[in-house]
């Protein structure tokens, strides 16, 4: 008991003085910022894609593609093929059509505003079902275009991220112009990086005849896609590829959000071995500071545990400090901050923010805590072993 | 180089400090090393680009397939010395996760047009004379463990053949290596008359055409004349130099420039703060011990100069420590990660950036100590003491 009011009192007098030692105090607790702001701006990366993507994705929801292709670009399905999915088991009806839309997308190129430069924009042929298979989306300005004209809508991602794709405007592929007639919304997941036109007005323009490259069904339930699937196999009209939605997005930006952790994790860790060795300097020079101090409250009576502790809660409290600013700032300047980048699955942009997320700030703060309990260990201990007798004489 | 030895023992008067700081330094620019060699391999490509050769692709968009029978056109524009042409196979060699560029060309055409690929003439020969004769770069032969000899299967994503497989064999026929230490090597090159005869659809197409133009002529004037033959046709080009066409590939991956630019500010300036309050600490103990000096007969300039000597001295014993570790990481990380990320360099430019901090980083941390020590009023400094 006696001890943990020494541990008390110590700190607290520790802290009071902190304004004599601001300096190296200021340092570390900028040095711990700075490896949670680090760790939660890029890792926030990973962690906007991968909720743009979960987004897209449900459970409900089948992309059937032809087997083997690793993204719908790669996929080829014939007319005769989507009409074999129309029909199939497990696919939602609405009266007696089937909630489906067979679609293919083109890339085209679009200058990014950021660059000025040309980004692969995907560009989508969808039919009527593709509201109606996809739930989140809904035009949120202008209209609908209309079938058999060449009228485009545009995701509101890529509405702000592309230039010249404003609702009145008209863009030039090639010799075909486009009309923007509407944008639309998608609760922020990957379609609204893309361009939609009616099919039959894509099919014509890039000669596709009468292809598709994947046909989206809604299905009755999450279980009925085993029922599809079996059914498909075993069908010799169609050899098919039938996934979940959200099984093919956590697929199609697997890579990316790898290569960002890839990338993040080793460089936080380097960081905060660096920021390590910042505690741990302002800490041994806190105590060297003290010497006299320290010695003086030995001779008084308090014990070395007491010390000891005092000198690691002050490191953890610094260390906390800079934690909880670097979050801070984290979150107030790259949370919700919008990029694009090329996806390599689909060869296309993706338009995303970053989400600086609960989880990755408590990480954050649970590595300053590791930071704060390191730095400060060593000097602690030096300073508990202080011999009393000669820090009094160095007066 | 007199006042060395008295530097030297300056540093080192309070072991763990400096070492401690020597280390965050350390830290900071082994960072330094690694994310300039990942920034170099985002735009990879771009200096490794051959002025006088230009890529021909559809002008919509990149994988728009051009007609075969263009590659008469090309060759007869005047300017251009010699064509040859390429596609995206887009397969997967065991693990559909770790993919690398597979493209059909044509044998010989393509090794005239890129000299820096080295690769001994017999193998060359060999690989023209076998149909389904491939040949690899040396990375993706030794991260695979591949020789010339073995067949190997390629699973396609996009070409089916006209049999219905999705299956391709070649014969590794030859293992290249380039010259230039900044170029991959982690892709594969078959014959374009096996693709071509092999596939299920698309045929008598490529994917883009690579020219190059003849010494004397102009590059841009050759490649507008090739756009302008083709204007108004099914399938419009866009010519560009090969530099540009890599430049405007790597701008799509957006800002990661800016993000690696992020990171090393913050980084620097926790470094700065570090070894910066180091310095005025050890410049604020030593007060007495300074105005002993000057007693002595040592001029302002010469207390500056020591001062801020040992400042840039413990940034360049840490920094190129890190550097050369870097360096190290970078060597092992290019052979590891050839054919997931190509392209890791560490560039020599990167290299003297990075000394070049080290140098300012540390007259700027040294700057205010070593002014401080050096308007030090003797009698006043002896008196606080």
């Amino acid at each position: 008991m006696n001890t943990i009011k020494q541990i008390i009192a110590v700190t607290l007098l520790n802290l009071r003085n902190l304004p004599k030692r601001l300096g190296s105090s200021v340092v570390a607790v900028v040095g711990v910022g700075a490896v949670v702001l680090v760790f939660a701006a890029v890792l926030s990366m990973a962690a906007g894609l991968e909720k743009t993507m979960m987004a897209t994705g449900s459970d409900d929801t089948a992309v059937i593609m032809r087997s083997g292709s690793t993204s719908e670009l790669n996929s080829g399905l014939s007319n005769e093929q989507t009409l074999i999915v129309a029909n199939a088991p497990g696919v939602l009806k609405d009266g007696d059509s089937a909630i489906m839309s067979a679609e293919f997308y083109v890339i085209t190129d679009v200058k990014k505003r950021s660059s000025g430069t040309d980004a692969n924009v995907p560009f989508r042929g969808v039919q009527q079902g593709a509201f109606a298979v996809r739930d989140n989306v809904r035009i949120s300005e202008g209209r609908m275009f209309e079938p058999g004209k060449n009228e485009i809508v545009v995701g509101r991602a890529a509405q702000s991220e592309f230039v010249g794709l404003n609702v009145g405007e008209t863009i030039r592929f090639g010799q075909t112009e486009w009309a923007i007639v509407g944008s639309f919304d998608a609760g922020g997941s990957v379609s609204e990086s893309e361009l939609w036109t009616d099919i039959r007005v894509l099919q014509s323009a890039y000669r596709r005849g009468n292809s598709f490259q994947s046909i989206r069904v809604k299905l009755e339930s999450p279980e009925s896609i085993e029922t599809l699937r079996e059914t498909l196999d075993a069908d010799p009209r169609i050899d098919p590829d039938v996934m979940s939605e959200r099984d093919y997005y956590s697929s199609q930006s697997q890579g990316l959000v790898q290569f960002i952790k890839l990338i993040g994790y080793p460089l936080t860790i380097l960081m905060a071995v660096g920021a390590i060795f910042g505690a741990l300097n302002s800490m041994y020079s806190s105590v060297s500071v003290r010497g006299k101090e320290i010695a003086t409250l030995r001779a008084l009576g308090f014990g070395p545990a007491a010390v000891l502790f005092s000198t690691v809660i002050e490191s953890v409290l610094l260390a906390l400090t800079g934690g909880v600013l670097g979050g801070l700032i984290a979150f107030a300047v790259f949370n919700g901050f919008q990029v694009s980048t090329l996806n390599g699955a689909s060869f296309s942009q993706v338009v995303f923010n970053f989400a600086v997320t609960p989880e990755l700030l408590i990480q954050g703060l649970k590595a300053a805590l590791i930071i704060g309990v390191v730095g400060g260990l060593f000097p602690a201990v030096r300073a508990a072993r202080l011999p009393v007798a000669q820090a009094l004489r160095e007066l | 180089m007199k006042y060395f030895g008295f530097i030297w023992k300056n540093v080192w008067r309070k072991k763990i400090r400096t070492s401690l700081t020597i280390l965050s330094v350390f830290v900071a620019f082994l960072l330094f090393a690694l994310l300039s060699a990942i920034g170099y391999a985002f735009k990879s490509g771009v200096d490794v680009a051959d002025a006088e050769r230009l890529i021909v692709i559809d002008k919509i968009t990149l994988i728009n397939p051009l007609p075969m029978a263009y590659k008469n056109r090309i060759a007869a524009t005047e300017g251009v010395h010699s064509v040859t042409h390429s596609s995206w196979f887009g397969g997967y060699y065991q693990d559909p996760r770790v993919q690398f560029p597979q493209f059909p060309t044509e044998p010989y055409e393509y090794f005239s047009m890129y000299p820096e690929l080295k690769m001994p003439q017999e193998q060359l020969d060999g690989w023209a004379r076998n149909r389904q004769g491939a040949v690899i770069g040396r990375e993706l032969a030794e991260q695979y463990s591949l020789k010339v000899g073995d067949r190997i299967p390629i699973q396609a994503t996009i070409w089916t053949k006209a049999d219905g497989g999705r299956t391709w064999e070649f014969d590794i026929e030859g293992i290249f290596e380039t010259e230039d230490p900044r170029g991959s090597t982690a892709f594969l090159l078959f014959q374009y008359d096996y693709f071509e005869e092999a596939r299920a659809f698309g045929k008598g197409s490529v994917g883009w055409y690579i020219l190059r133009v003849s010494p004397d002529s102009d590059p841009v004037q050759v490649g507008n004349a090739i756009d302008l033959q083709f204007a108004n046709s099914p399938n419009e080009t866009e010519t560009s130099t090969e530099a540009a066409f890599s430049q405007s590939f790597a701008r799509q991956f957006g800002n990661i420039a800016l993000i690696v630019t992020l990171i090393l500010g913050a980084v620097f300036f926790t470094l700065l703060l570090v070894s910066g309050n180091t310095m005025s600490q050890s410049v604020r103990e030593r007060i007495s011990e300074l105005a002993v000096l000057k007693t002595l007969g040592f001029s302002d300039r010469l207390v500056l100069g020591t001062v801020l000597s040992e400042s840039i001295l413990i940034m360049l014993l840490g920094g190129l420590l890190g550097l050369g570790v870097g360096w190290l990481l970078v060597q092992g990380a290019a052979q590891a990660m050839g054919a997931f990320l190509p392209g890791i360099f560490l560039s020599s430019q990167a290299i003297l950036t990075a000394i070049a901090v080290m140098i300012g980083a540390g007259i700027v941390a040294g700057i205010f100590p070593a002014l401080q020590a050096m308007r030090l009023s003797i009698i006043d400094a002896l008196a606080r003491a």
